[in-house]
């Protein structure tokens, strides 16, 4: 178990990197406290499953270093960094029974064999596994061959790292949920640092105290899942994290005043920074319908069971909203409301309001 | 309405008519050899298992068989090991990959009867380029027309040459079908190189290997064509395959009932073998 530590990691697939774009990853710098539960997310390609395999040792960064425990690590192969990672396709040795493939890593490092079956028997039943120790691994189910080859990594006591590279893919929907929470219990019992990648936020958001949200090879937010909801840092974390995203609407700064379609919108605190692309951002979840405010002409109304998107249009811009009970018609005109606490700038995409009204 | 007919036995006729005339009608015309005796116009006695009999029991038959067991074994032994290997070595990706597989291919391109005929020049004592090699530069006697060892390990390495890259070609399609998370998480599980080819590639090769030896097997033990050209079973008997020895009793001594029988004997042997070893192979997987 282990304090991570990513200092100004770079990565690039290029022999000869010549700009930002040529960079998988983008100056990272990331601490990860000893036995928490994290997870990476974000879209296909932003470079978490680079991040990954540099913090396994799969991947060599092209700078920067890596730290378990202040200790650098960034030269050590897989093997000797005592880490663990389950990857998105079950692997197992196919020849081998359950008991032998979880046994199979502590062989290798030459265990005794009564610490070795001691060791097995634990993880066999922390894993729920243990009927099926004698039986050949290739002829399980796909979430048990997930189960054994996590158990291949939480069966060496000295892991500093578990690590898992969309473990759920392969996993039939009805079982996802069920193995999700067993990942959770392991986590509670196990205590050891855990990783968990994945482009699904309710697979991140269920999983992890804190979420590392990627893009394009940066981390735009890290934060506890109700932060990334509440508080998005970046337009891009609003839009990805959230079902519907949060609405991004275009604003323009004149005179002190943030105005959206020609109406002033009251924002939570003061503005910062100047110039730049601005944008309002508000979570369809605290736009509402009322009396008076921007006006609106429905466009499309959504059951989603337990509540209702509503499309309505300002001007040219469609505006999300959600909207419990009844809802108007398409073609009605409405008139939507902003929470001012949950209204914020963003400029360049990055945010521009300071959080006053949370004193307030 | 549903109509209820035998009329969908209509589309099998064609494959029936195929096979009748290309399998069934010929080994049938084997099997009335194999019990008969003839003198040509169409006159025939009959003389039930004593064909089998006699051949089950002479000589000349278990030694060819003998020698066919063992130029099948030899065979394998090298070929599947060493096709292993050089599966191993190759590249996985960029540029090479191409040439190496297309340079593996080019033995298998060549027609039998000149791969015989290439060897054949190849090792001559006197004007082929190994032959003159072995006796006048190093001075190692070497006469393939002359010496049974020498043609035993004539035939043995021509086979080699010939037949290597197919156990090379499949060996190599179920090494590149292994995802590389297998690598990677025995990489994490400190898996030794002989472990990552023990408990990893050669469970996946499992498959295309089966078949690789099938192949090989089936191939080796009916070889006839390269064999022949290159020594013609000799010197003496010593390289005289079954296959030789079938068409010396059929086509040289005009014996067609023994020869009948023999056949039938050489195909059930081929057939049992086959069947056996694919179903000893497969055996765990049905479990």
């Amino acid at each position: 178990m282990a304090k991570i530590t990513l200092s100004n990691l770079r990565h690039s697939y290029l022999p000869a990197p010549s700009g930002p774009a040529d960079y998988a990853l983008k100056e990272i710098d990331l601490d990860w406290q000893n036995g928490g539960a994290y997870a990476l997310l974000g879209p296909s390609g932003c470079g978490k499953s680079t991040l990954l395999n540099i913090i396994s040792g799969l991947l060599t960064p092209s700078e920067g270093r890596i730290l378990f425990d202040d200790r650098d690590v960034t030269d050590l192969a897989p093997n000797k960094r005592n880490i663990a990672q389950v990857f998105q396709f079950p692997v197992i040795y196919d020849t081998m029974t359950v008991r032998d493939n979880l046994a199979f890593p502590l062989r290798n490092r030459g265990v005794e064999p009564a610490q070795i079956a001691k060791r097995v028997a634990e993880i066999a039943e922390l894993l729920d596994v243990e009927e099926m120790l004698d039986t050949r691994a290739s002829h399980l189910s796909p979430d048990n061959k997930q189960k054994i080859s996590m158990g291949r990594g939480l069966v060496r006591d000295d892991v500093n790292v578990v690590m898992f590279d969309e473990p759920l893919t392969v996993i039939d929907p009805n079982l996802k949920w069920k193995l999700r929470s067993k990942l959770k219990e392991l986590h509670q019992r196990v205590g050891a640092t855990m990783i968990y990648v994945t482009h699904d936020q309710t697979e991140a958001l269920t999983f992890a105290d804190q979420v590392v949200v990627m893009q394009d090879g940066e981390i735009v937010q890290v934060g506890t899942p109700v932060e990334l909801f509440e508080r998005p840092q970046h337009t891009f974390v609003g839009h990805f994290i959230g079902s519907p995203g949060m609405n991004v609407l275009p604003a323009q700064e004149v005179d002190g005043q943030v105005l959206f379609e020609g109406q002033a919108i009251a924002l939570e605190g003061s503005v910062t920074g100047a110039g730049g692309m601005t944008q309002i951002g508000i979570r369809p979840e605290f736009v509402s319908l009322a009396d008076t405010g921007l006006k609106a002409q429905v466009r499309k109304v959504s059951d989603v069971g337990r509540h209702s998107v509503v499309e309505a249009v300002v001007g040219d811009t469609p505006v999300k909203a959600v909207v419990q009970g009844e809802t108007p018609g398409a073609g009605e005109t409405v008139h939507l409301a902003f929470r001012q606490d949950q209204t914020r700038l963003y400029r360049d995409g990055w945010i521009a309001t300071l959080n006053e009204g949370a004193g307030a | 309405m549903k109509t209820e007919n035998q009329r969908a036995w209509f589309f099998v006729l064609p494959v029936l008519f195929l096979v009748a005339f290309n399998a069934l009608v010929p080994i049938m015309t084997v099997v009335n050899y194999s019990v008969q005796e003839t003198f040509g116009n169409n006159l025939f006695f009959w003389q039930g298992l004593d064909w089998f009999e006699q051949t089950l029991r002479s000589d000349r038959f278990q030694a060819a068989l003998g020698r066919q067991f063992l130029f099948t074994f030899l065979i394998l032994i090298i070929e599947i090991p060493l096709g292993i290997i050089i599966a191993l070595s190759m590249p996985r990706q960029g540029f090479w990959v191409p040439v190496c597989l297309v340079t593996m291919a080019l033995p298998m391109l060549i027609p039998w009867n000149v791969v015989g005929a290439m060897w054949n020049i190849f090792t001559l004592p006197e004007i082929g380029l190994l032959g003159y090699l072995m006796n006048n530069t190093l001075g190692i006697p070497y006469d393939m027309t002359q010496n049974p060892f020498a043609a035993w390990v004539t035939i043995i390495t021509m086979d080699v040459w010939h037949w290597t890259s197919l156990v090379v070609l499949l060996s190599y399609a179920g090494l590149v079908s292994i995802p590389d998370a297998y690598y990677q998480a025995a990489k994490i599980d400190g898996a030794s190189p002989w472990a990552v080819f023990r408990y990893i590639q050669l469970p996946k090769m499992k498959t295309v290997l089966t078949i690789a030896i099938l192949l090989r097997f089936m191939d080796s033990f009916n070889i006839y064509t390269e064999p022949f050209v290159l020594t013609g079973g000799g010197p003496g008997n010593s390289t005289t395959l079954l296959s030789i020895d079938l068409v010396k009793v059929a086509l040289g001594q005009f014996d067609l009932g023994p020869a009948a029988a023999m056949s039938l004997i050489y195909f059930a042997i081929t057939l049992l073998v086959s069947w056996l070893f694919y179903t000893l192979m497969t055996k765990d997987d049905a479990k």
